[in-house]
């Protein structure tokens, strides 16, 4: 446990070190409130149409949901974001040290390979983490204005943590393969963007494939969770994904040593 | 404290070390020699635990390498050729770090920073970035990671590689410093650099083990005769015949030389002094005697000999790439 610490710590002061983390975290800052700005002006315009409506029309004024109009597609577009985050934050994992040489002072450490691994993991959760504790600030002045329910933004959250969680252990993958991080980039940014987008056929044509591929993509996952249910089904998804990246991620590390 | 046993290396078809067997006493420093490329590296890998053996059996302070390499490593200290440290870190930071993942407890990490950096002379940068140092002391802070945990063992590759002269007699010094308390490892090429810090020499060559024994010993076992260096006033061909005549000489070859004056290498039947002989048959023959001095066959010399024996069996005994193959892993 130590040893995954001392890890993790290395790899987050050298993230916030050098410009990746703020640079990340500006870039995400930006686009977030892009898309909040656009959420919001939205739904403003709706309550406002829908207001206009009931005085022409008579009636009542049809009850908006804040939860279901502004949080959930925020938080969906917070996914799409990551998408092209991710690779950033973990290209340099394992390939910078297989390139400087570093990776022979890990090596010859007593630590275990998981420990290497997981301490590297956890880093890049927490700087993902990081990444979502901005969009907490734009969430707050919601429940300024408004009174949004919280329990579902909990359960998005931790929808938006598990499927990080996966983004991040299949760059790590990828980080460990090569010593070229641009490779190992966007090698992790197209296959995310092939498990994002691999449902999308399967409304058009039919087959054994097509419940495998649905089964696959992330993005079916992560709707649950945003409208605020936990399904052990989703969850058990997300955290084999992970497992079986930070397994391979660890068999691919120890073959660094066999492989000549 | 380590003991190899038949150690062979193949990457793919090329074999980088070739059953080596050798063993290192407590506090001893032995002195791996070898052109680029002998396995000298590799052999370092496999004790440090970062490559396994194709065959064989390497054991640091009883552990196996293959079979418990946590304990081997908390054991071993090691300074590859380019000293692994993460630039963008001050130096206290590295060490640190160092001291952490080879699993210094908390409480002494202060302590065990304070002490390696004073062993390597790097407490004078400890705040400095790790990328701003010249390379002299970078490789002491290297010095200063390996040494963090107060490892028994030591492996240095090339620990002197690319420094200017003074840094070198300084990383020597400090090497010297560390024998008795560690049990060290050092690589390197340069032939008086071995005579000088080691104890023992082992001489590599395409793998194999060419020559094992004192820097002293080596150039004694070596050195079939003695050999005398005369420069003589007079007529060369003269003198030779001469010279030649002088009991106990066994072989007189006449070197280049100038102004009047002849050049020869004089080789005689070893535990014979043949000096005063010699001196005496060029002056008794009325020519000027201008210098007479006994030549020490360097380690160099011996290094050139011993690997070019070796070159010339490899050459009737296919070896295919042996030698240039092995220079490709070590990045």
């Amino acid at each position: 446990m130590r040893n995954i610490w001392a890890i993790a710590r290395k790899e987050l002061n050298s993230y916030f070190r050098s410009p990746i983390a703020y640079t990340v975290l500006a870039l995400f800052a930006l686009i977030f409130g892009y898309f909040y700005y656009t959420v919001i002006s939205f739904f403003l315009l709706q309550t406002l149409t829908r207001v206009q409506m009931a005085q022409m029309y008579g009636g009542e004024v049809p009850p908006m949901n804040v939860n279901e109009q502004v949080i959930r597609p925020l938080l969906m577009n917070t996914s799409i974001i990551c998408l092209f985050l991710v690779p950033m934050i973990t290209m340099r994992l394992f390939a910078e040290e297989k390139k400087t040489g570093t990776i022979e002072l890990l090596m010859t450490s007593p630590l275990t390979d998981w420990q290497t691994v997981l301490g590297k993991f956890f880093s890049a959760v927490a700087l993902y983490a990081s990444l979502l504790g901005v969009t907490v600030l734009y969430f707050l002045v919601l429940f300024r204005y408004g009174s949004p329910d919280w329990k579902p933004l909990v359960a998005g959250y931790l929808g938006q943590l598990l499927l990080g969680g996966c983004f991040l252990s299949i760059g790590l993958l990828y980080s460990t393969m090569t010593r070229n991080q641009l490779i190992a980039g966007s090698l992790t940014f197209f296959t995310l963007l092939l498990l994002w987008i691999v449902d999308w056929s399967s409304e058009y044509s039919g087959g054994w494939w097509v419940p495998v591929a649905q089964y696959l993509a992330l993005t079916p996952h992560i709707e649950n969770f945003s409208k605020g249910v936990i399904d052990l089904k989703d969850t058990v998804y997300y955290l084999s994904v992970i497992g079986l990246g930070l397994f391979l991620s660890v068999r691919s590390v120890e073959s660094v040593r066999w492989r000549t | 404290m380590i003991e190899v046993q038949g150690l062979t290396k193949r990457y793919g078809r090329t074999t980088a070390v070739e059953d080596l067997n050798f063993s290192v006493a407590k506090g001893e420093i032995l002195g791996f020699l070898g052109p680029n490329g002998a396995g000298k590296t590799t052999t370092m890998r496999v004790i440090t635990c970062f490559l396994p053996p194709t065959l064989g059996k390497v054991t640091v302070a009883g552990y196996d390498v293959m079979r418990e390499p946590l304990e081997v490593k908390r054991r071993v200290g090691y300074l590859p050729e380019t000293p692994p440290l993460y630039t963008d870190m001050r130096v206290h930071e590295m060490l640190a770090f160092a001291g952490r993942i080879k699993g210094v407890p908390r409480r002494q990490l202060q302590e065990q920073l304070e002490q390696a950096a004073e062993k390597a002379a790097v407490t004078d940068v400890l705040d400095k970035i790790v990328g701003h140092l010249s390379k002299g002391y970078r490789q002491r802070v290297g010095l200063a990671a390996a040494l963090i945990h107060d490892p028994e063992v030591l492996i240095l590759d090339e620990p002197t590689a690319g420094l200017d002269p003074k840094q070198i007699i300084e990383t020597r010094r400090l090497i010297q410093n560390l024998a008795g308390a560690h049990t060290i490892i050092l690589s390197t090429h340069i032939l008086p650099e071995a005579a000088q810090t080691c104890s023992r020499v082992m001489i590599i060559n395409h793998g194999r083990l060419v020559a094992e024994d004192t820097p002293q010993n080596l150039t004694a076992r070596l050195q079939g005769h003695e050999t005398m260096k005369l420069v003589v006033e007079g007529p060369a061909v003269a003198v030779q015949g001469v010279l030649m005549g002088v009991p106990g000489v066994h072989r007189v070859s006449r070197l280049p030389a100038a102004d009047g004056r002849s050049e020869f290498s004089v080789e005689t039947v070893p535990g014979h002094d043949a000096r005063r002989d010699l001196a005496r048959a060029v002056v008794q023959s009325g020519w000027g005697l201008l210098e007479l001095r006994p030549v020490g066959l360097s380690l160099e010399e011996i290094f050139l000999k011993l690997t070019t024996v070796d070159d010339s069996e490899a050459s009737e005994a296919p070896q295919p790439e042996s030698a240039a193959a092995p220079a490709e892993h070590k990045s």
